[in-house]
């Protein structure tokens, strides 16, 4: 099978330091991959390579068979890559139904759209209550309320429901889990295997072992700089994966490369 | 899944047995205080709505002469400068930015107007240059039409905001220094470039009338001046006129006019336009609004030609009010406190993206109301400074409590 997402020989240097050292990458239609590596390893950077929040100095990406270069998130954006990150990226003093359509809003139809450039209200909070509904996000009453309003989950809900609805390609979720507490998360990573069973294929970046071996079908594993290796969570044990990224232990035919 | 995921998933989240699997419900607080937060931080406009409507009331039954249609017009005719810097005040304060070169702005583009349309204005070379190197010596005369002229003005009002705007978001200089700085700049140039002299109002009246245009005024039932040749007796009292004899009738400024269209376009472009969500959005957040594809240094550049072009439009309005043209206009000291004064008790909040300009256009008028009313009571005038500082502070702990409404 083609991957969706493939990258190849990538490098991005800081100064002196080396965040991608060669680094490749692919990702399949339909899977959950977890990207896991030690603090420092490079994964953040590998994702914003992906993202377009970073450009690589060398090396090439393709997008279903197209090579692609963002030269920012909003290009990732319209070709189909939505990221949830970390922060969420959300105006906490706006409603779910503005943030939802954050720098994407729809417009009237005919002249007040035109020439009055008037927000169609109606079709966003209907859109919205939609997505929302889809992911069993639901009982909102009040689409309008502001976000910062929400407790954690229900903002990671709603960013999710954002990344779920327009992602058409790839949806890249950044340590989803980090903030929230055990029951928020399992909500969380439920929302995930829903958006997956769209036929959405889904990055994961974690450092929960648990919830990466819950939900992923296959984990890349990073280190230093670039990828060490890729296994299955039914081959190796979560001290296996930790070993390995952690360089205590090395997979079977692979030689440390620094 | 394997046997290893589940067997450690069975485990640690073992304590989850028997817990509750609705997640994302939205259930309603039931405190009177904790919905009356939550009422206030949907409706930013609410608190100082409420504190007008108290104040009419109070100098209402304190004052006999209040309630008259005079007394009312003549509060809106004294805020009218106010309030339209405060709506370029208030655009810039809700990307959580301040901007204390709206006065200088205000003055320099009235001045600008007066002198390139009435007067025109030498443009030379300094003369310790062409000393040196007298080939460079010329000297042209820089006068426009008067409807040119304020075409002029407003142009350099937009240019003078997105200097402002560019050295904030592409410089990334704080916008406190920025207009502090360009407040100086701006009001010394106002000086140098009018040599510090004043155009009167007669000069404006008989060369340029269009810059005195937001002077004249609509009487309600007021009787219009006599033509030629007839008895100022014999006239009725009409509904609307344009021309009416002074003292008679109710008079509306068509500044006040202006400034409520211009109140009422903001709130629908703030409220309706997706620019408008993105201006709240880089105040609130400019790395998550980034984040989400909002152009946000590009809105900031915008936000600030476009309160320079509103300032240029208050510079315009400046010479119809004050009949003259001077660079000495104690707007260009005052405009910035009034403006930002308004902005505060109007409920914006000054970390940005809370509040609304309606809510700005209500700050601006319990000013008016306090000074009016309190002029008719006939205490002190310094309790009206006295109030309004209190109402400040009153506004700025409203606003903290309601930025807790999450907590």
């Amino acid at each position: 099978m083609e991957p969706i997402l493939k990258a190849r020989g990538l490098y991005k240097r800081y100064g002196r330091v080396t965040a991608l050292n060669n680094c490749d990458f692919e990702l399949y239609p339909g899977e959950i991959l977890a990207v896991i590596g030690d603090n420092g390893a490079g994964k953040s950077t590998l994702i914003k390579a992906v993202s377009g929040a970073v450009q690589p100095d060398e090396g090439h990406i393709w997008l279903d068979g197209h090579e692609i270069a963002f030269k920012n998130p909003i290009e990732a954006r319209a070709a189909g890559i939505e990221t949830v990150y970390q922060t969420l990226a959300m105006s906490p003093a706006l409603s779910i139904t503005d943030n939802m359509f954050m720098g994407r809003e729809l417009r009237k139809p005919g002249i007040m759209g035109t020439v009055f450039r008037k927000l169609d209200r109606a079709r966003m909070e209907a859109f919205a209550r939609e997505k929302l509904n889809d992911l069993g996000l639901m009982t909102i009453q009040n689409i309008n309320q502001a976000v910062e309003t929400l407790s954690g989950g229900q903002r990671q809900g709603v960013a999710v429901a954002r990344a779920a609805a327009f992602g058409s390609k790839v949806v890249i979720l950044d340590e989803p889990t980090a903030a929230l507490g055990v029951k928020e998360s399992r909500r969380v990573l439920e929302l995930i295997r829903d958006v997956r069973s769209r036929g959405i294929p889904i990055i994961l970046i974690s450092h929960n072992m648990p919830h990466v071996f819950e939900v992923a079908d296959r984990i890349h594993i990073h280190r230093l700089g670039s990828r060490l290796c890729v296994v299955k969570p039914q081959d190796y044990s979560m001290s296996d994966a930790v070993a390995f990224m952690t360089g205590a232990k090395l997979p079977e035919g692979v030689t440390e490369v620094a | 899944m394997s046997n290893d995921a589940k067997s450690v998933s069975g485990t640690y989240e073992a304590g989850l047995k028997g817990a509750t699997e609705t997640v994302a419900e939205f259930h309603d607080d039931t405190g009177a205080l904790k919905r009356l937060q939550h009422w206030l931080h949907q409706t930013p406009s609410a608190v100082p709505l409420i504190v007008l409507m108290v104040a009419l009331a109070v100098f209402g039954l304190a004052a006999d002469n209040f309630f008259k249609a005079s007394t009312l017009s003549t509060i809106l005719q004294q805020i009218a400068i106010v309030g339209i810097l405060g709506c370029a005040q208030a655009l810039v304060v809700l990307t959580a930015g301040i901007d204390l070169s709206v006065g200088a702005i205000a003055v320099f583009c009235s001045v600008i107007m007066g002198f390139v349309g009435i007067t025109g204005i030498t443009i030379s070379m300094p003369d310790f240059i062409s000393a040196y190197l007298p080939f460079l010596e010329f000297s042209v005369l820089f006068k426009l039409p008067p409807a040119l002229a304020v075409a002029f003005g407003l142009l350099c009002g937009l240019l003078m905001g997105a200097t402002n705007g560019w050295l904030i978001a592409r410089m990334g200089l704080p916008p406190f220094i920025v207009t502090l700085g360009t407040w100086q700049i701006l009001l010394a140039a106002n000086f140098i470039f009018s040599a510090n002299e004043t155009i009167r109002s007669s000069d404006v009246d008989a060369t340029a009338p269009i810059l005195g245009f937001w002077g004249g005024d609509l009487t309600f039932y007021g009787t219009p001046r006599a033509p030629e040749g007839v008895e100022q007796s014999a006239m009725e009292t009409v509904a609307i006129t344009t021309n009416a004899m002074a003292g008679s009738g109710v008079k509306v400024l068509y500044a006040v006019f202006l400034m409520i269209a211009l109140v009422a376009i903001m709130a629908y472009v703030l409220r309706h336009t997706a620019w408008g969500r993105h201006v709240y959005a880089t105040g609130d957040d400019p790395v998550a609004a980034e984040l989400a594809g909002v152009p946000t240094k590009k809105v900031l550049i915008q936000v600030y030609a476009l309160a320079g072009l509103f300032c240029a439009i208050a510079g315009w309005v400046m010479i119809g009010r004050f009949g003259s043209v001077s660079p000495t206009a104690s707007t260009g000291q005052l405009g910035n406190i009034q403006s930002i004064t308004a902005v505060v008790i109007g409920g914006i909040s000054l970390f940005g993206g809370r509040g609304s300009i309606v809510g700005m256009f209500f700050g601006a008028l319990i000013v008016g109301v306090f000074e009016m009313g309190l002029r008719l009571v006939g205490t002190d005038p310094q309790w009206t400074f006295f109030l309004i500082g209190v109402l400040i502070i009153f506004a700025v702990a409203v606003d903290q409590w309601i930025r807790k409404v999450s907590g």
